[in-house]
């Protein structure tokens, strides 16, 4: 057979930041699959360097507009771990709040404005506002009602403004929540419309062994802090996370890469599902049951299911943290923090997949190292498996053509819901 | 959406982004009880962050991002030609933003210690108007989209689009929020432009400046203030220079 096809995709449309997809078939055998990142290097490990850590948080949440909660969680908590601080219950509460609201945030984003224009074979949300106005109608209801989440919590959505090493600077008014929380009860049908739209989209039926790495969760499904695990079964302690994510550079991407028992491994919502499934919401297990995701679910494609499985898991979780901090009144939300010298981590599961930051402290308080390893740093090698593998799977036809190609191996990239920009950090 | 009976032209709108956390583009998404409408007042050719569909046909050019290597200077000049307007969106394209940070370290040892012995390529960080003519300026780290939707109102209807002349401060009060000086805390409030209704006290902390100078700040009285305080010279530059929008003044 003499199967010919060539994809050269430059600034892959639909995600956040640059990178590419080459595809050379030639003669029915592969020359060339990748997926390269072109982003460029933004060097923030070496600008917190000698910063005050009043400063690092607010320095880290720019690394990304979208999950800049996560980052800036994750500083903060990288420097308590570092001064051995220990933040009030209440202020625990109120971050994982608005970490939830991110969450809610960036995934109805992803799996709405920018995977789902694919199922309808649109470029982009903007036919849709015509052409499926419901649809529109939700995924803006729901992603502005995250977006009051975070602006109540956090006093701002991109670029969060009251976390403090220490804590959380301001407590919501009770009516606030509960407002929030009313709306987030009658939210639920709505998220219930996407997944019975979701239960009509055909996703490509593709599987990758691959493993899985994300924060353990003991008692309740992980987000901010704990040990670290991998679907290959290696443990470790958060302050642990370089014999976990292994970074080297590639000399095509700007991107680290990174590997683990394998050639690459994954992160993110599919992840956080695979190695967790069992400490969801019941409500939310339902809706994995129902659109068909059961660990330890090896088809990238269904990253954009779990991402839908969380966003009810969360507002279940936002329901109950409301009424948690509601019966318990207003409480202290600062500890006392004194810098000292001395090294910290932190780990955080951002939207996209688990997070760290690792700084090294100097006795006034000023960073003297810097380390970040971020989600699709992290998935980048991950990608770029998976597009050859793919390519292998499905090129190899007579059915398939150029475009079709383009469209199958774009959408595995979506499916990841890669932040390029901030994997380039 | 006519106005006096008359359909407005559309104008031919296309985003992109350079060097930067793409927050300010993700800001264009957000105000969802507009969103529609604004997509509607406008007509997308080129945004690639949420279309798949581009064209070089475009009036008004949104440029997210600084510029911190060559590539991107040409692109950026293929775009001012392209563009009859052209919009540094966000405190990154106006003054470089954090990314300017950057500047301040030697770059050969900065690209060793990220990527050790496979160094990148990197210049180092200029904002848009370092390199081509800038016609419109909306900072902010990150853009407020009201003043987004403000301009596309100025190109569409010809309405003034003007950014706060006062200084934070004057929104800080406006939110009953405690002076941060008066908690022992350095604020640029006094000498930035307002616009951004003063989250950053309100979440206790000085405002860092990110929108840049207000109109004709009093540097003078301000540095003496901060000075009584007992605030350093080395507290005093790190605020002014965390986004890079302060070139303008230098501390004696
Ligand atoms: S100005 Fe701020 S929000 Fe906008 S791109 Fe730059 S860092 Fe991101
Ligand atoms: S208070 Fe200052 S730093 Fe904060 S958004 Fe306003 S101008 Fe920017
Ligand atoms: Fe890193």
């Amino acid at each position: 057979m003499k199967i010919n096809l060539n994809v050269d995709v430059r600034h892959l449309t639909r995600i956040e930041g640059h990178g590419n997809i080459k595809i050379h078939v030639k003669n029915g055998e592969i020359k060339e699959a990748r997926w390269d990142v072109v982003e460029t290097p933004r060097f923030f490990e070496v600008m917190l360097k000698n910063k005050h850590y009043t400063t690092a948080g607010l320095l880290a949440a720019r690394i990304c507009g979208i999950c800049s909660i996560s980052h800036c969680l994750c500083s903060v908590r990288a420097t308590e771990d570092a001064f051995k601080v220990t933040i009030p219950e209440t202020a625990v509460k109120l971050r994982l709040l608005a970490k939830h609201g991110e969450t809610l945030q960036s995934h109805i984003l992803h799996v709405l404005f920018l995977a789902a224009p694919d199922f309808f074979n649109e470029p982009s949300v903007i036919p849709l506002i015509e052409k499926k106005p419901e649809v529109i109608a939700i995924a803006t209801r729901l992603k502005g009602l995250a977006n009051r989440l975070c602006d109540t919590i956090a006093g701002r959505t991109t670029h969060p403004v009251a976390f403090q090493v220490g804590g959380v600077t301001m407590m919501p008014q009770k009516d606030h929540l509960l407002g929030l929380q009313d709306e987030l009860k009658r939210s639920l049908d709505d998220l219930q419309i996407v997944a019975d739209l979701f239960s009509t989209f055909t996703l490509p039926d593709f599987t990758r062994e691959t493993e899985f790495v994300s924060l353990k969760g003991k008692k309740e499904y992980p987000f901010i802090g704990g040990s670290l695990i991998s679907s290959d079964g290696v443990e470790h302690k958060e302050q642990d996370y370089r014999p976990m994510t292994n970074e080297y550079v590639d000399k095509n991407n700007t991107s680290k890469w990174s590997k683990l028992s394998r050639e690459s491994y994954a992160v993110g919502a599919l992840a956080r599902f695979n190695n967790n499934s069992e400490l969801l919401h019941p409500k939310a297990a339902e809706v994995a049951a129902y659109l068909g995701l059961k660990p330890v679910c090896h088809n990238p494609f269904m990253n954009n299911v779990a991402q839908l499985v969380e966003c009810f898991h969360v507002v279940h979780e936002i329901i109950c943290l409301i009424d948690e901090l509601v019966d318990s009144g207003p409480g202290e939300t600062m500890a006392k923090v004194t810098p000292k010298a001395g090294e910290g981590v932190g780990a955080v599961e951002a939207p996209r997949g688990i997070l760290f930051h690792h700084y090294k402290y100097d006795k006034t308080g000023r960073i003297e190292m810097a380390n970040c390893v971020v989600p699709t740093t992290q998935n980048n090698a991950n990608i770029h498996h998976d597009i050859k593998s793919l390519v292998k799977k499905f090129a190899m036809t007579k059915e398939m053509t150029d475009k079709k190609l383009e469209l199958l191996c774009s959408m595995l990239v979506r499916s990841y819901d890669p932040c390029v920009s901030c994997s380039v950090h | 959406m006519k106005y006096l009976g008359i359909e407005p032209q559309k104008p031919k709108i296309a985003v992109f982004d350079f060097t930067s956390c793409e927050g300010c583009e993700l800001q264009l998404l957000n105000k969802e009880e507009t969103l529609a409408d604004f997509l509607n007042a406008v007509e997308i050719m080129s945004f690639r962050e949420a279309s798949s569909s581009s064209s070089d046909d475009y009036d008004i050019a949104l440029i997210e991002g600084a510029v911190s290597r060559n590539d991107e200077v040409k692109r950026l000049e293929k775009i001012r030609k392209n563009a009859k307007v052209l919009v540094a969106l966000g405190s990154c394209a106006c003054f470089g933003g954090v990314n300017r940070l950057k500047n301040e370290f030697d770059l050969k040892s900065a690209n060793k210690e990220v990527y050790g012995n496979n160094p990148k390529e990197t210049i180092n960080v200029r904002a848009i108007k370092d390199i081509v003519p800038v016609d419109i300026e909306i900072p902010g780290c990150p853009v407020s989209k009201a003043e987004v939707e403000s301009l596309i109102c100025h190109v569409v209807w010809d309405s003034p689009f003007q950014l706060p002349v006062y200084p934070v401060c004057v929104e800080c009060k406006q939110r009953f929020t405690t002076c941060l000086f008066e908690k022992g805390q350095l604020c640029l409030g006094p000498i930035t432009r307002a616009g951004c209704n003063a989250p950053c006290p309100a979440g206790g902390q000085g405002c860092w400046g990110c929108r840049g100078p207000a109109v004709e700040p009093n540097y003078a009285s301000f540095f003496t203030i901060v000075k009584e305080k007992g605030f350093s010279d080395i507290e005093l530059k790190e605020k002014l220079n965390f986004f890079g929008a302060f070139q303008e003044v230098t501390i004696s």
